[in-house]
């Protein structure tokens, strides 16, 4: 039981994945200026990063090593991320259309965000049975989820604040992420 | 060669990859706590981004529309996993243990298969491969200066010369991921500073001939 409680911890808070693992922040930073598309973002994130920490788990133990060919994990890890995450866009097209209507437009992106491999290889490397893979995804995917939707509350404010020309857009969003940053800080030495 | 210069200006100042478009953000802010790291990450990406637009360049024509973001993505995915190879055979102890994680998630970084799908697949492999090439080098010189201001700033060493002396303190937080934020957040805003007025000079030069 504490080792559950290491990881829900550790990848919420203290090693989150944006905050300072820097995976994710293509989206962090890219689908923040809203807090409903950051909410249906992280949410999305954390949908697929669980399942795909089963899957990953999965064909790494059943197939890469029983051929031998762990050194293949890069590639099969990302063909299985991007099925997965068109599967579950035709899934949800099928099953719920108000999810898809809220998460849809988040799914194709996700491919690319590096919190989902980033998650695969960590447990690969950590040696994590399935339930703890399974665990590590979804913690951090709620780690990425509280990230954006935080940082989207603060954007939101930035918009209405008087900022120096070469500053605006980018430049802002990263001084003020680089100071969430530091509040999450505080999160180390917790484990 | 005009061409290869006018693709080398797009690259590194016109489309910055990390500066204007600002992609690629995970390896830019995670591996940068050195110049070293910076540009071993930069110069990986450059061969993977010139050799993945080359192939792709090349069988663009071969592979049906619908499936040719998962084929793409297996080409890149290929010339990764090699130079991942490569890294851990030749620079184990320099390179390879300090960029870990990171090089594996080079597959993801959004640069390349932005490139892939907006460039190379409507382009010749020469044109291709020199795109990829000008914003792999643009990517390039942006890690490297990353890297120097935090390694200058947080253990007072550039490329592992001591630069400043001890008596200087040194800023721990640049090399923790605040400093990461803060850095990329300044120099971003300082490379805009520096276009903003450039593109003033232009303006005021032009209305000066008219005046006169």
């Amino acid at each position: 039981m504490p080792v559950f409680l290491t990881i829900l911890i550790g990848q919420i808070f203290v090693n989150n994945f944006v905050m300072s693992k820097f995976m994710g922040i293509c989206p962090f930073l890219g689908v923040s200026k809203k807090m409903d598309s950051a909410l249906g973002m992280g949410m999305a994130v954390t949908f697929v990063m669980t399942i795909s920490s089963a899957f990953t788990y999965l064909v790494y133990q059943y197939i890469l090593v029983p051929l031998h060919v762990q050194y293949l994990y890069t590639i099969a890890f990302i063909l299985v991320i991007a099925a997965l995450v068109q599967f579950v866009e035709m899934f949800i097209r099928k099953t719920s259309p108000e999810l898809y209507a809220s998460l849809g437009v988040y799914l194709p992106l996700i491919t690319t965000n590096c919190a989902v491999l980033g998650v695969a290889v960590l447990n690969m490397q950590n040696h994590y049975n399935l339930v703890e893979s399974v665990l590590s995804g979804f913690a951090g995917g709620l780690g990425f989820l509280m990230g954006i939707v935080l940082f989207s509350g603060i954007r939101e404010r930035i918009e209405f604040n008087p900022i120096p020309k070469a500053f605006q857009g980018f430049p802002i969003a990263l001084i003020a992420a680089g100071l969430m940053a530091i509040s999450f800080l505080g999160f180390q030495g917790l484990i | 060669m005009e061409s290869f210069i006018r693709h080398l200006k797009h690259g590194v100042i016109d489309e910055n990859p990390t500066f204007v478009q600002v992609l690629g953000m995970c390896p830019t802010l995670a591996v940068t706590t050195s110049a070293v790291n910076g540009l071993g990450m930069g110069l990986s990406v450059l061969v993977v981004l010139t050799l993945s637009n080359l192939l792709i360049s090349l069988v663009r024509k071969v592979v049906p529309d619908k499936i040719r973001i998962p084929a793409f993505i297996v080409i890149i995915a290929t010339l990764v996993t090699v130079i991942d190879m490569i890294l851990q055979a030749l620079f184990y102890d320099t390179l390879y243990q300090s960029l870990g994680l990171y090089i594996p998630l080079i597959v993801v970084n959004c640069i390349i298969l932005g490139q892939a799908e907006a460039y190379a697949s409507k382009h010749g492999p020469l044109d291709a491969a020199v795109d990829g090439f000008s914003m792999g080098l643009g990517f390039t010189l942006a890690l490297t200066a990353l890297g120097a201001v935090r390694e200058l700033l947080g253990s007072g060493t550039l490329f592992g010369f001591t630069i400043l002396p001890n008596a200087f303190p040194k800023i721990l937080m640049m090399l923790m991921a605040p400093g990461g934020f803060f850095v990329l957040g300044i120099l971003m805003a300082l490379f805009n500073f520096i276009r903003n007025r450039k593109d003033k000079d232009s303006h005021r030069a032009e209305s000066g001939k008219e005046a006169f």
